[in-house]
Order: structure tokens, then sequence, then C-alpha cells
């Protein structure tokens, strides 16, 4: 199965279904049916970063160090954590600039710097080529491996091909051939590559489940588990190294640094930059991916450790390169099918991360390298072309094939000199030297154009220096007396060890140097540098890009005239889409468009962002110049600008915090308005009951007072029937306006209360007698339980009086007729004395239990249900015992009868002490 | 939601990885011994790990 | 035949007035204390005439009439007595099909004629 017409046709196939998926990506998000505009393809896009170091050099990483290869993996897992912070500020900072790279973000920072986009460019190139030739390397190498099955042989063993029979030539020519397809269709940067996207989604995929399809081989198909594999490691003789920390190579400083330059790799790595940032449709994505992707790569590292034992256990002594243990572990069990599955998924992990990094590297390469230079350079004319688009495609095209030919030239050139890990390693400590200069930026306004430009070369120098150069010398590009003896001979400038700096290993020795110097000269030089008004406000709009967004026109001043600038924006995106992108914009603003107009500062802002998503911020920022007169704004002015900003900032946070205290008066004035309204409401009851209270005895007396003047004939005893009832209705009016005063005397505190000791035993008594005759009437019993003494209360005599009767006489009235019994009690209870009026009437609804003694509210259906009886008596009642600071209450079942209750605090007792005033 | 707690949090799980991932806790498990047959730094890294991406999980989903 | 005149209001007083004004005019009376008595006394008694009171327990006279208006008595004459003298519960009644409406206190000529009105204009 393993012959190389097959492994070649498989490897093109495969490819081809690359071009396939891209293909069918583009056309859906052309017919806007994106497929990738979802977190989960998000997060599978982010996992570039596994790229063939993961797939094979871990497992080598893992066979000499045990766990020394797993922060490359926790490093990024520790930067998603803060991605909330970091990730999300960066996506929408570049949405805001049309940003389009590492390049393009660093220089827009530090005011649309050409130097400093140029230097970090240059930076990127020079750090990732390794990387870019380090994944050719082993595509060519595992296809060899592959075709001399049944042998097993090292990389090493393997020799140069030549030229032309180099599977990893042809394969880098594909994929320039992919990339320069899905990659610069369009020349608009901004505009995502979601065909190029949904391919590399598909490689994460693809990677993931080979890796782990060979890890459940050699754990489960090879040994009998986890239990059994790490056993047999055990007995290995560098098992102790691998099973613990503390080795040479495994120091807790190499760990620790190697998080933290993984941390730093996963947002700077330019592919990461474009996958992550770039090509991020929606920033809500992030969310989901802080989780989904660390998820994808603790998955994808589980079976590293089990592959690398697993390896060392059975090929020791045979010379098996640990590099290529996914590969061999299959071959040397004759599994050819997942021998081929896991070559495809190293290609996968190889060509994701080739096609990405290349699409990165050219933008760059064209926006911050060779269109500054043509920009410069005035004989290129190229200002005056009319056509630019196709000159700039065109230097993509062939950045694209220059970025992929040095890689394969690096590959021809270094040879198998290096292992996998550390070319990796190389290339994540160069990227890392961003990490002041971007992080820096979109933290600290203060950080300067200076500052970033004498850091990052610094840093880079360093870099270069302490690990380049030996990389170099382990290559024989350099003399090994070179790290020997330190350059010249002179010991303090050995590169590993500089200014006798021993003990680290070669990563955390290069990191510490190049970060000391890098952050040093950032933040001293930012600190005593002075900084141009465009980096002011750069550094404003990126800082403050949650706050204040979207309002880069704000420093800028000048005219320019709308004909010139769409002739100018016409040459990149072509007439079409540059009138088309105008009067989109005007729309957007309600504007009218007009080609004679004068353009303000927001429309000539808005064509050098869209001409920056084309170049890159510096150029557009040349180009836009060269159309409009410019005034420049004065420091001075941008700092007025950003006071004016963070006065308004100060203004609008009190504005909300007023708004926010008016909102809360608001509701208090509508519920106190409530208020007022129910108790309108309850003032609107209570006349237009009043008035029927008043109109029913009114209306029985003229009825009859009339009947009696129309009749003088009417036989005496019926004049006086009449007459009694007239005198009855009378006195009915009487109670009645009694009991409203009565009732608004004490409701307004105007009442006279007559305070003295009193026994309530005598005011039972006596209101017993009283209501003797009226019990009578309604055949109903009255029994009166009183102690032999009882304390005395402090209360109003009369008052307490009008309340028992009250009580009583509604006992009587409600008891049931004819077989009426009323028990009153009388009994201490705590610090007052308690009278219950207990009756067996039919009861009160628990819903009507606090009605009853609202003024007018009886037992029943409200207003229309009334028995005798004015319906203020119990208010009264109610208002009297409270003042004397009592309570009176109901408890009742309906059926079973109900028992009114009252307190009065005795005498002496601090509650009774209340004085009733006039 | 609250982005200001949701970025706090996650900020605090930062620390607590980085505070699990290097020294000095992570000397208290590179020793020799087995956890379930596997190495003990190895079942500690990957427990830790796994936890902490559940964490983060948690918080992003708790705040949408 | 004597027309016959339902008179419905819980106030003793009131209906006792009222049914003597009544028979003075040699109408034949019936009287019902609540909603649904006046509505099964318009069932069993047939009057020509209700004095239907609006406060009273349970159903309303604004029910009442209302009721009685769907139930298709179309011929009955409705007269509203209410102490509640407010525009708005005059034009409810009317609008539920009252015929007149007397607030309370009545002058008892006034309403005697306005009931005779009723009756004997059509008689």
């Amino acid at each position: 199965m393993l012959e190389t017409p097959v492994i070649l046709v498989v490897s093109f196939a495969y490819l081809g279904l690359l071009f396939a998926i891209a293909y069918w990506g583009d056309k859906r998000a052309a017919a806007g049916r994106s497929i990738i505009a979802r977190p989960s393809i998000y997060a599978l896009s982010l996992a570039v970063y596994a790229t063939s170091w993961t797939f094979y050099g871990s497992v080598g990483r893992a066979a000499s160090t045990g766990v020394g290869f797993l922060p490359i993996y926790l490093g990024p897992t520790l930067m998603f954590a803060l991605g909330w912070l970091v990730l999300r500020k960066i996506i929408r900072i570049s949405k805001e600039n049309r940003i389009t790279s590492i390049a393009d973000f660093v220089a827009s920072r530090y005011g649309k710097s050409t130097l400093l986009g140029g230097l970090v460019a240059v930076i990127a190139v020079v750090g990732i080529v390794p990387y870019i030739s380090l994944q050719l390397k082993v595509i060519s190498n595992t296809f060899s491996i592959l075709r001399e099955y049944p042998e097993i042989v090292s990389p090493s063993e393997l020799g140069s091909p030549s030229l032309f029979a180099d599977t990893g030539l042809y394969v880098a020519l594909v994929l320039a051939a992919f990339t320069i397809a899905f990659g610069t269709r369009k020349l608009d940067a901004t505009e995502r590559h979601e065909g190029m996207v949904a391919a590399i989604a598909f490689e994460s995929v693809v990677k993931l489940v080979a890796f782990v399809c060979v890890g459940l081989f050699v754990t489960f198909g090879v040994f009998g588990g986890f239990g059994d594999l790490f056993g047999r490691a055990a007995a290995l003789p560098q098992a102790d190294e691998l099973f613990t920390l503390g080795g040479p190579d495994t120091g807790y400083m190499n760990f620790m640094w190697l998080t933290v330059l993984s941390m730093l790799a996963i947002v700077l790595l330019p592919r990461q930059f474009q996958v992550a940032v770039v090509e991020n449709v929606d920033e809500r994505h992030v969310s989901k991916a802080i989780w989904l992707f660390p998820l994808y790569l603790l998955a994808i590292n589980v079976f590293v450790l089990p592959i690398a034992l697993g390896g060392l256990v059975s090929f020791q002594g045979a010379g098996v390169d640990a590099d290529t243990f996914v590969l061999a572990l299959p071959m040397a069990e004759g599994q050819q099918g997942l021998a081929l599955f896991a070559y495809l998924g190293g290609l996968s992990a190889a060509t994701g991360m080739l096609i990405v990094e290349t699409i990165a590297l050219s933008t760059m390469v064209s926006n911050n390298l060779v269109m500054p230079a043509l920009l410069r350079a005035k004989a290129s004319r190229v200002t005056e072309r009319r056509d630019l688009r196709r000159l700039i495609l065109g230097i993509r095209r062939a950045a694209i094939v220059v970025v992929l030919l040095l890689g394969y030239a690096y590959f021809r050139a270094a040879g198998e000199a290096t292992a996998l890990v550390s070319i990796g390693l190389v290339s994540f400590a160069a990227v890392a030297q961003f990490a002041p200069a971007v992080l820096g930026g979109i933290f600290w306004k203060g950080g300067s154009k200076s500052g970033a430009l004498v850091g990052l070369s610094a840093g880079f120098l360093l870099w270069a220096y302490t690990m380049l150069l030996p990389s170099f010398a382990r290559s024989g590009w350099l003399p090994e007396s070179f790290l020997e003896d330190g350059p010249l001979g002179v010991e303090a400038l050995r590169p590993e060890q500089l200014f006798g700096l021993a003990g680290l290993d070669g990563v955390s020795h290069a990191m510490f140097w190049s970060m000391l110097v890098n952050v040093g000269c950032y933040v001293g030089v930012s600190l005593f540098s002075r900084r141009s008004a465009a980096e002011h406000g750069q550094a404003a709009l990126f800082v403050d890009v949650f706050r204040q967004p979207g309002e880069g026109s704000r420093f800028w001043r000048g005219t320019a005239s709308v004909a010139d600038l769409e002739l100018l924006l016409a040459r990149f995106l072509g007439p079409r889409r540059a009138s088309e992108a105008l009067a989109e914009f005007a729309r957007g603003r309600g504007l009218v468009w007009s080609e004679a107009a004068e353009a303000d500062a927001e429309v000539v802002h808005h064509v050098e962002r869209l001409l920056a998503g084309s170049i890159g911020a510096a150029s557009a920022r040349v180009m836009v110049a060269s159309v409009v007169q410019e005034e420049p704004l004065g420091i001075e002015e941008v700092m007025d600008i950003l006071d004016e900003t963070s006065e308004v900032i100060a203004y609008s946070r009190e504005l909300e915090r007023k708004s926010q205290d008016l909102e809360a008066a608001t509701a208090e004035l509508r519920a106190a308005n409530r208020r007022l309204k129910e108790v309108d409401r309850l003032k609107d009851d209570f006349v237009s009951t009043v008035t029927h209270e008043l109109r029913t005895p009114l209306t029985s007396m003229r009825a009859f007072s009339e009947i009696l003047l129309d009749n003088p004939e009417l036989e005496t005893s019926e004049r006086e029937r009449f007459l009694r009832i007239v005198i009855e209705e009378i006195e009915r009016l009487t109670r009645l306006i009694n009991q409203v005063l009565d009732l608004s005397k004490i409701e307004s505190g105007r009442a006279d209360w007559q305070i003295a000791e009193v026994d309530l035993r005598e005011v039972i008594e006596d209101c017993a007698a009283a209501t003797a005759q009226l019990f009578a009437d309604c055949e109903a019993e009255l029994d009166v339980w009183l102690p032999e003494t009882a304390p005395p209360v402090a209360a109003d005599r009369d008052r307490v009086k009008q309340v028992m009767l009250n009580l009583l006489s509604n006992a009587a009235k409600f008891c049931a007729p004819g077989r009426g019994r009323v028990a009153v009690e009388l009994r201490v209870d705590g610090g007052a004395l308690r009278v219950d009026v207990r009756d067996n009437g039919p009861g009160i609804r628990p819903q009507d239990q606090q009605a009853i003694f609202e003024k007018f509210r009886q037992g029943g259906d409200g207003l229309t249900e009334r028995p005798q009886g004015t319906g203020l008596g119990l208010p009264i009642s109610h208002q009297i015992v409270t003042h004397l600071g009592g309570e009176l209450w109901v408890e009742s079942a309906p059926g079973s009868g109900a028992t009114f209750s009252f307190t009065l605090p005795l005498a002496g007792s601090p509650v009774g002490t209340t004085e009733g005033k006039g | 939601m609250n982005h200001g707690r949701k970025g706090e949090r996650l900020v605090a799980l930062a620390f607590l990885g980085f505070l699990l991932f290097d020294y000095p806790l992570l000397s208290l498990f590179s020793t020799e011994g087995t956890v379930a047959g596997v190495p003990v730094l190895y079942a500690y890294l990957f427990t830790s790990w796994g936890v902490l991406i559940a964490l983060m999980a948690l918080v992003v989903r708790k705040s949408e | 035949m004597a027309s016959k005149v339902l008179i419905v209001d819980d106030e003793p007083n009131i209906v006792t007035s009222l049914e003597f004004l009544m028979r003075q005019r040699g109408y034949e009376t019936r009287v019902a204390r609540d909603g649904d008595e006046a509505l099964a006394a318009v069932e069993s008694f047939r009057p020509d005439l209700v004095l239907l009171d609006v406060m009273l327990p349970g159903r309303d006279g604004f029910e009442v009439c209302q009721k009685l208006r769907a139930e298709g008595w179309a011929d009955l004459k409705i007269v509203m007595l209410t102490a509640k003298g407010r525009d708005i519960e005059i034009e409810k009644g009317l609008a539920l099909g009252a015929d007149a409406y007397v607030t309370k206190p009545f002058s008892t000529g006034e309403l005697v004629a306005r009931v005779s009105e009723l009756l004997e204009g059509e008689a």
C-alpha cells in the first residue's frame, strides 16, 4: 500500500480536497451564506497553531524531556484566559482601523509609522522563514520515510534528494498556488478569506483525528493501556528524567519561560494574528474560543507522552529518530493504513501553517515593505498610476512565492542540523519581540514610536545574537568556537552565556536578555521621548477603543475635494467599488453625494481606512496626504482634543449617574403618584359612599313627609308609623354625621383624649348592660368572662367604651339569628389586657378581614351588600385602639363565627404612656 | 451580561493557571510514583489543565 | 286590570314608602330585596314596571337591568332609583336600557307622575 505512487496520489488528492473546500467556502461566502461564521469554526481555525512541530516535534521533545513539551500548549491556555482582555481588544482595534497584519498593527499604533511597520515585517520574515522551512522539511522527510516501508529509516540517513525529486519543492509550489488562489483573490485584505479559513478548520480536524488514532493504537493496540505502557516505560534507563522535572533541559526556569513564550506566540505569530484577528468574523466568537481552543490543545496532547514512551520502549536502541515516532510506530507494527493516515495528519498540520503564514507574511511584505518603498521612490511614479490594483496583487503573489521559496531554500541549506523543536522555538522567540510594542501599545498610552523602535531593534538584535547565531553555529555555518569561546575569543560575549550568565538553558537565556533590553528600551525611551501629534492620537484610539469607538477623524484637519479622493480610491479598488463605497458612506451619514463637494475630516478618514485595508495604514496615510491639503495638528491641539475627550468621558459618566438618579426619582414620583391616585380614589369612594349614606335616610324622610302632607286623611296609627320612621331615619342620619365627624377628628389628630387609669372589667360590664336589650331583641345570649381582678390600663374611658359597644353591637347584629351566642372574655396577655368578643355568626371571608377595618367596608361584596350600620364603627374602633397603643384584629373562618380581639397596654408599661394630646 | 466581572474572573483563572503550572507548586508533583498507572507529574498536569479549561468554560457560559 | 309594579330595594323604609305610593295609585305591587330575587320576581309576577334600586346586595341594579333587557323583556318599563347622583351613572343606566332614572331623595309627586306616565302613556 505504501508505494510511492500511492503516497503521491493520496498527498495530492488531499491537497485537491483542500482546494475544493476552500472553493466551496468562498462560493458560500459570496452567496452570503458563510460556513465559517460560527464560534466552533473560529476555534478550529485557531488550531493552525498546532503545526507539524506539534504533530511530530512534541513527541520528539517528550521522548527526551518528558513533560517538557507541555508549556507550549499551557501558555496559550493561559493567554486565552486573558483573551477576553487582550485578544478581544486587539480584534476591536483592528476592525476599527482596518488593520491587516501584526506589522500594520504596530505601525498604526505608533503614529502610522512606515519605519516601524517595515521593521516588524523584517523581523517576522527573518523569524518565520526557518519555521516555514521546518514544515517543508517535515513534509519532505515523512514522505521519504514512508516510501522506505517496511524499513524504518532516520531522517539523517535519508540524505538530500535531488532538487527536482524533492516533494518539499512540489508541495511548496502547490501551496503557493493554493495561497495565491484563495489568499489574494481580492485586494482588500480586510475582506476575509473564508474559503481559506474553512480549509484550515478542516485541516485542524484531520490532524487531531489522525494523532488521536495513532495515540489510541499505540496505547491500546501496541500496549495494554496506559498502566502497561507507563509501567514498561518505567524500566527505561532514562525513566527518572522523563517522569520528573528538574533535569538540565527541563528546569523549572525553562518550563516557565516556555510558558511565557507560547503565551506571547499565540497572539503575535503572524498566522495566529491572521486567523484570530484578521479572519475573525464576529468578536463574540472569542467567548467560546476561550475554552474550546485550549480544549483542542488538550485533546491533541493527551497522547504525546504515550506515543513518545511507546516509541522509546519499542525502538530501544534501534536508532529511530523520536521526531518520527508518530509515523514509525504504525509502520513498525505493519499498520500501513494508519501510517498513511498519520502522514496525512502531519501533512495537514504542515500545510495549514504554511498557507496561513504565507498569507500573513505576504500581506506584511507588500504593505509594509514594498509599498512604502515604491511610494518613496519617486522614480517609480507609482503615485501617478491610474490603476494600482494589479500592481498590488502582483506584489502579494510574488511575495507568497518568494516566502515559500525562501523557506525551501533555508531547508535545503540548513539540512538536518537542528531538531524540529529548536527551530520552532527560535521563531517563537522572534515574534515574542513584538510583545512590548503590541501589549504595551494597547494598555499604555505613554508608549512612543521611538520607544517601540529602539525596544524592537534591541530585542531583535539580542534574539539574533543569542538564538539565531547559535543555531547557525550548530548548522556549521559559523565556527563552533563562536559558541565555545565567544566572538574573537571574548568570553563575556559568548552568545549562550552572555556576560557570563550561565546556568540557564538556551531559550531561557535568550528570552531573558532579549526581553530585558526590549522592555527596558521600550519603557525607558518612551518615558524620555517626545511624541508627535499623530502618536498621541493613535495611542488614544488604541487604548480607549472600548470607550469611544470610531473617532479617528478627530485628529485630522484639512481640506480635500471629494472628486480627488474618489479618484485615489478608484486606483486601488477600481472605479465602481470606489464610488459605491463612498456613496454607501454618504448614505450612512444621511448625505447626498456631490463630486464637487469639499470632503470633511470624516470622509478623508474613511477613505484612509478603506485604503489601509488594501495597502496598510502607513502607506494609506502617505497616499491620502498626496491628494489633500493638510493643516498639521499641533501637539497642543491633540492634547486639547484628548483633554476634551476625557472631559467628555467624565461628563458622560456624570450624566449617566444623573440619569440614574433621575430614573430613581421618576420611579419614586411614579410610586407617589400611584399612592396619591389611590388616596384620591379612596377619597372619591368615600365621598360617593357618604353621599349614598346621606341620601338613603333623606329619601325615606322626604317620601314619608310628602306622603303625610299629601294625605291628611291617613289613619292615626298609620300616620304614627310613618312619623316614627321619619324620626328613626333622622336618628340614623345624626348618628352617621356624628361618626363621620368623629372619625375625621381622630384621623386628623384633633380628638380630645382623656387618658386615665381605666378598669376594663367595669367598662365591659357597663357595655354588656347597655346592650342587654339589643341582645334580647336578637334573641342572642351574651356570656361575659371576667377575671377576679384586672390591672388597670391607661386609656380614654369613653373611647374604650365606644369600641366595646361597637364590637358588641356588631356581634349582636351578625350572630346566628335565633340561636346567637356571643362570648366576651378579658385576660392579661403580656404587658397588655386583651379582650375577645366571639360570635357564632357566618364569619368573615379571609379576603375581607382586612377590608372591614376600612371606611364603609362591611363584610360581603364590598359596597353593594350592606347590612345595617354605617360601616364606620370598626374603622373608628381601629383608630381608637391604635391611638391608645393597642391592636385590634379579627380571626375568623367562614361558617364558624368571628372573634374580634383588641389589646390595651397596662398602665405604667412603656407603650401605655402614649400621652394623648389635644 | 456583565463584561467587567467576566473579564476579572478569567484573569483570575489565568493567574491560577500560572500558579498551577510553575514552580513551586509543580515541584510538589515532580516525584516518582503513579496514580492509576500514570506517573504523578503527568496526571497532575493534565488534570489541572482540564479543570482549568472547565472553569474557563463555566465562567464564559455563566456570563452569557 | 291594574298595572303591576315590582319594587326592588334593600332599604325597608324606602320600600314601605314606595309600596304606599304605588298602592295609592291602584297598582298591584310586589317587593324584591336583591338582584336575584328581582329577576325571579319578574319571571313569576310579570310586572309592567320595575322600580329598581342601583345599590343592591349581590347583583346590582345595572346588572339586573341589563339582564332583563337581554332576556327579552322589551316591553317592561324600568325606572332606576339611585342615591348616587353622578351623571355618569344616569348615562350608564339609560344606556343599559332603563326607561327613566330617578335620583334619591325623590319627590313623591314626580315619581308617581313618572310611573303613571310610563304605564298609562302606553296603556
